[in-house]
């Protein structure tokens, strides 16, 4: 198909304003086209707008308010309170450790995603499904019981405990056992914004490659990287959020050593259980400003991730 | 370079795609793999890329072996179906890929990268796409780039997949000429795959029919359409006729009807298939002959196309007529006439 | 072409062969497998499948009646009721509104209609901590909502009905999600057609589109009820965690665990584990159904 051009869009197109809008966005000229047609299958303007209505009084109270109250809580007690609360040596402590443990799942996951991706999109093998399934299973266990298995197999009453002990080798409690859980937890991010992706867009390209010369390395540089980088950026955004603000998985493995196996939600929870509210909201708005930050580049992500698996698509 | 194919088969798990290929592609060919979908044409043409490895048989390239040889090492071109462009690339990149990859040693510099894609370029009339994405072109437009690419890195042998099949008909049929042309100047041993014999028959010097996984037959267009080999080729190259009967005595008995067939002398046997293409059914000749009644008549340029049905239920007839024997014969709906093949070829199960 | 009634067999366009060659023809000439399939089973074995092995093997040594004892005390059947029935009625309640707002937001054009879009996906991008201490303020007697409830004379936190409400904001995502796409892919010409044959708009929406999209629905509302059923840290603010009242599951794990109490908390994993599992095979079920409806259509 042939991109319409955004030179060409303004005559096709009313009003400037819009057209510049849409230019920017071809994908919304295809959805303006189907609101236009929403007409001939329409409600009432009283129904239409009673729902509409309903919908944003529903999403209002369930999921802005608490946002808000997150910020104005932070803010209750002035500017000074909240910056006091972030600068605490505590906290500065649980951020630290936060960053630490996403460096590292991050990352690890990200190979991952890749790896199962490629394995999974491009070639066919028994169990694949099974496999597929498997990849997403951390997503259906409870945050509790994915920090307690950490705790079964290396805590000292697991499996591998008494043996860990005899060598002063420390999991369970410590840093290790946070990075088992956070890796747990999202393990399935990467990959299954990959698959799909990597699906939809076949193996043509990374063929026609081969056959005029290039080493699989060069392929998947060049060819591959490109076409899913889109998808892997969305991945490892909602790995990252994920990662910083686990919480029940992490809760069970960290022992909660203030200042050595806190992270920034396990902080919040003590600061909030001994009635610090104030600092409690100061320190979960640098969480929930990620969650904000995560949501615009999603939004941002998911339009170009369309537009790539409609190109796929296209050339079908 | 000649390309020599030996007893090639391949599986898909239970599915036998090719069962025991043997053919041989002389240097400068350009020849048609032809046969419906699921006959393992395309099948054939990626196991001499290297894309698909077979499961016993041998490719020879210039009479030598190459069937163990990586796809990246085999220099062939290959032009995709849908033609995996890069869609992150320019144009430009896209031509210049296959140079640029190459190790430090053996890449051209990028004076001499930018001058061979410029050229390539003009070759596929299309320079003046250098700096446009994939995704900006048409689909004949896209084609020719991929053409384009494909010739970069001086392919030995130029291997092409259903090159028009996602063309719509009047590009099509402009591309393919535009693709004899280009062969005949540069003389590049080439195999394409299609399922559209009228293309395979226009273009390629020579056309293997490819049935269920088997070679049908090979020849020049001329040989497959007036000398068919098989039933199938038969039936799947060009409109035609067919009858059940038997023959006897050097007659073919279709029905209660008895054909003399003069130019043949076959075997007496019980069961017989006869063929005849529409233009040799002739209508109205006296004597002996099928009866059958018009059942439509329709008009196609300077031919006649009459639809019959057989008196004896034993199916439809088409016949084609000029103009001029039409008039002569004021033949109209729902007359009953009595046909005769001219021209009719027995295969004999 | 002939037209004989007696054809002969010839291998035309086999649609089915086709495709199965597509699917076997991927084994090519792709470098990387054998790296990248090593790769992806030693790490998934070895951040996810030896642990819940371990953690199914160590409830084994509890034995069959020290596991049915462990998961039927009294107060862990209270859990049970709470958590499966707090997550069964969030579910619902998101089946209902969910369906509403993906309604809204594929159908209507609105202002702010890309804002409220964006912000659906909240609770999957707020760490859960922080959605639970918001929701246990907002709740609490004195806070925003919860004040009226107050006035009203009933509480919302530390009651199943808190419980119940965090789970409400933390499954919504699924069933929206989930119903949205099917609701854009939605034939127009089904609906133009059941008007056409004299449908009133109820009628269309119960008989034509309810139908199409409840697969997705009750995918979704699967996926919902999953998430509510182990979800731990945006209802224990709220929850107040009273034993026998609002102590979810979860909870109770920890709480074991805290007391050092490991087989009862392996038993409770395990027999989570357990439900977790029959959900994900209920809810692959589900989703082959939905791609099997919106392939059909095609």
């Amino acid at each position: 198909m042939v991109d319409p051009e955004p030179a060409r869009l303004p005559r096709l197109n009313g009003t400037s304003t819009e057209a510049i809008a849409m230019s920017a966005q071809p994908l919304t000229f295809a959805s303006h086209i189907h609101h236009v047609h929403h007409a001939a299958r329409g409600e009432a303007p009283w129904v239409r707008w009673s729902l509409i209505a309903i919908a944003l009084l529903f999403l209002a109270l369930f999921l802005l308010m608490p946002l808000a109250l997150v910020f104005v809580q932070a803010f209750a007690k002035g500017w000074e309170t909240y910056v006091s609360a972030l600068a605490d040596p505590m906290a500065l402590a649980a951020i630290e450790l936060t960053l630490l443990v996403t460096l590292i799942a991050v990352p690890l996951n990200t190979v991952f995603g890749v790896a199962a991706a490629w394995a999974i999109a491009k070639f066919e093998f028994p169990g694949k499904n099974l496999l597929t399934t498997l990849i997403d299973l951390p997503f259906s266990v409870s945050p509790v019981v994915s920090g307690l298995i950490y705790v079964l197999l290396f805590g000292m009453q697991g499996w591998l405990g008494p043996w860990l002990h005899e060598h002063d080798i420390k999991l369970i409690f410590a840093v290790p056992g946070i990075v088992l859980a956070t890796l747990f937890v999202t393990v399935p991010f990467v990959a299954r914004e990959l698959i799909p992706l990597m699906q939809a867009q076949g193996n043509d390209e990374e063929e026609a490659a081969l056959v005029l010369g290039a080493s699989g390395w060069q392929t998947f540089r060049h060819v591959t990287l490109p076409n899913i980088r889109w998808g892997l950026l969305y991945g490892v955004i909602l790995c990252n959020a994920r990662a910083m603000g686990e919480f029940g998985a992490v809760s069970v493995v960290s022992g909660h050593i203030r200042g050595a196996t806190n992270t920034i939600p396990l902080h919040v929870e003590i600061l909030y259980n001994e009635y610090n509210s104030a600092a409690a909201f100061a320190v979960a708005s640098l969480l929930a400003m990620l969650a904000l930050v995560t949501l615009a580049l999603k939004s941002v992500l998911e339009w170009r991730l369309a537009r790539q698996i409609d190109a796929a698509k296209d050339e079908e | 370079m000649s390309i020599e194919i030996r007893n090639i088969t391949k599986s898909f798990g239970s599915f036998q795609a090719l069962k025991g290929i043997d053919l041989t592609i002389g240097s400068g060919e350009l020849v048609a793999l032809l046969g419906p979908s699921g006959c393992g044409k395309t099948t054939l043409l990626r196991i001499i890329a290297g894309l698909e490895a077979a499961d016993s048989g041998q490719i020879l390239f210039h009479g030598e072996d190459t069937t163990h040889r990586h796809v990246r090492e085999r220099r062939v071109g290959f032009v995709f179906q849908h033609y995996a462009l890069f869609r992150h690339m320019s144009v430009f990149e896209n031509v210049a890929f296959g140079l640029r990859v190459r190790p430090r040693g053996q890449r051209p510099p990028e004076a001499e990268i930018r001058r061979r894609v410029q050229e390539l370029l003009e070759l596929v009339q299309l320079d003046w796409l250098a700096d446009r994405h994939p995704g900006q072109l048409s689909g004949g437009q896209r084609q020719r780039i991929a053409l384009a690419r494909a010739l970069a890195v001086e392919p030995k042998v130029l291997l092409l997949d259903e090159p028009f099949g996602a063309l719509d008909a009047k590009v099509r049929k402009d591309l393919r000429r535009w693709l004899r042309r280009l062969h005949d100047g540069l003389h590049i041993t080439s195999v394409f795959v299609t399922h559209d014999q009228e293309e395979a028959l226009e273009v390629a010097d020579r056309v293997v029919v490819l049935n269920a996984g088997q070679i049908e037959q090979v020849g020049s267009a001329d040989e497959v359409y007036d000398h068919p080999a098989t039933p199938f080729v038969c039936q799947f190259i060009g409109d035609v006729n067919l009858f059940h009967g038997r023959v006897h005595g050097g007659r073919a008995l279709i029905g209660e009807t008895v054909i003399e067939l003069p130019d043949i002398a076959e075997s007496d046997t019980e069961q017989a298939l006869f063929f005849a293409r529409p233009h040799e059914i002739e209508i109205g000749g006296d004597g002996a002959g099928i009866v059958a009644v018009v059942r439509d008549i329709r008009r196609r340029g300077n031919a006649v196309r009459v639809e019959l049905e057989r008196k004896d239920g034993r199916g439809a007839v088409e016949a084609e007529l000029s103009r001029e024997a039409f008039g002569r014969h004021a033949i109209k709906h729902g007359d009953e006439v009595v046909i005769q093949p001219s021209k009719i070829r027995v295969f004999q199960p | 072409m002939y037209k004989s009634p007696d054809k002969l067999p010839l291998d035309h366009g086999l649609p089915e062969s086709n495709e199965h060659m597509r699917t076997y023809r991927q084994h090519g000439v792709l470098p990387g497998f054998p790296l990248a399939l090593g790769f992806t089973l030693l790490y998934l074995s070895l951040i996810v499948l030896v642990p819940l092995s371990a953690t199914f093997l160590k409830s084994a040594t509890l034995g069959w009646s020290g596991f049915f004892e462990a998961v039927t005390t009294p107060r862990v059947l209270a859990s049970y009721k709470l958590t499966f029935g707090a997550a069964l009625a969030a579910a619902a309640i998101n089946a209902v509104m969910g369906l509403l707002v993906a309604w809204v937001l594929v159908r209507y054009e609105f202002p702010g209609r890309k804002l409220a879009d964006a912000l659906v996906d909240l609770p999957f991008a707020l760490p859960t901590a922080v959605a639970g201490i918001a929701l246990a303020t907002l709740y609490s007697s004195k806070g925003w909502i919860g004040q009226f409830a107050a006035q009203a004379g009933f509480k919302i936190a530390f009651t199943p009905l808190g419980v119940t409400i965090a789970l409400t904001f933390i499954g919504l995502p699924f069933v929206v999600r989930t119903v949205q796409p099917i609701l854009e892919d939605l034939e127009r010409e089904l609906e133009e057609a059941a008007a056409s044959l004299g449908a009133t708009r109820w009628q269309t929406f119960l008989k034509v589109i309810l139908p199409t999209i409840s697969p997705a629905l009750m995918t979704g509302f699967a996926l919902a009820f999953a998430r509510g059923v182990g979800e731990y840290g945006s209802v224990i603010f709220i929850a107040g965690n009273i034993p026998l009242v609002s102590e979810i599951t979860p909870l109770l794990i920890i709480t074991k665990l805290e007391q050092y109490d490991y087989a009862g908390a392996t038993a409770l994993a395990v027999s989570m584990l357990l439900v977790s599992f029959t959900l994900l095979l209920a809810i692959n079920l589900l989703q082959w159904w939905t791609r099997n409806r919106r392939g059909s259509r095609v």
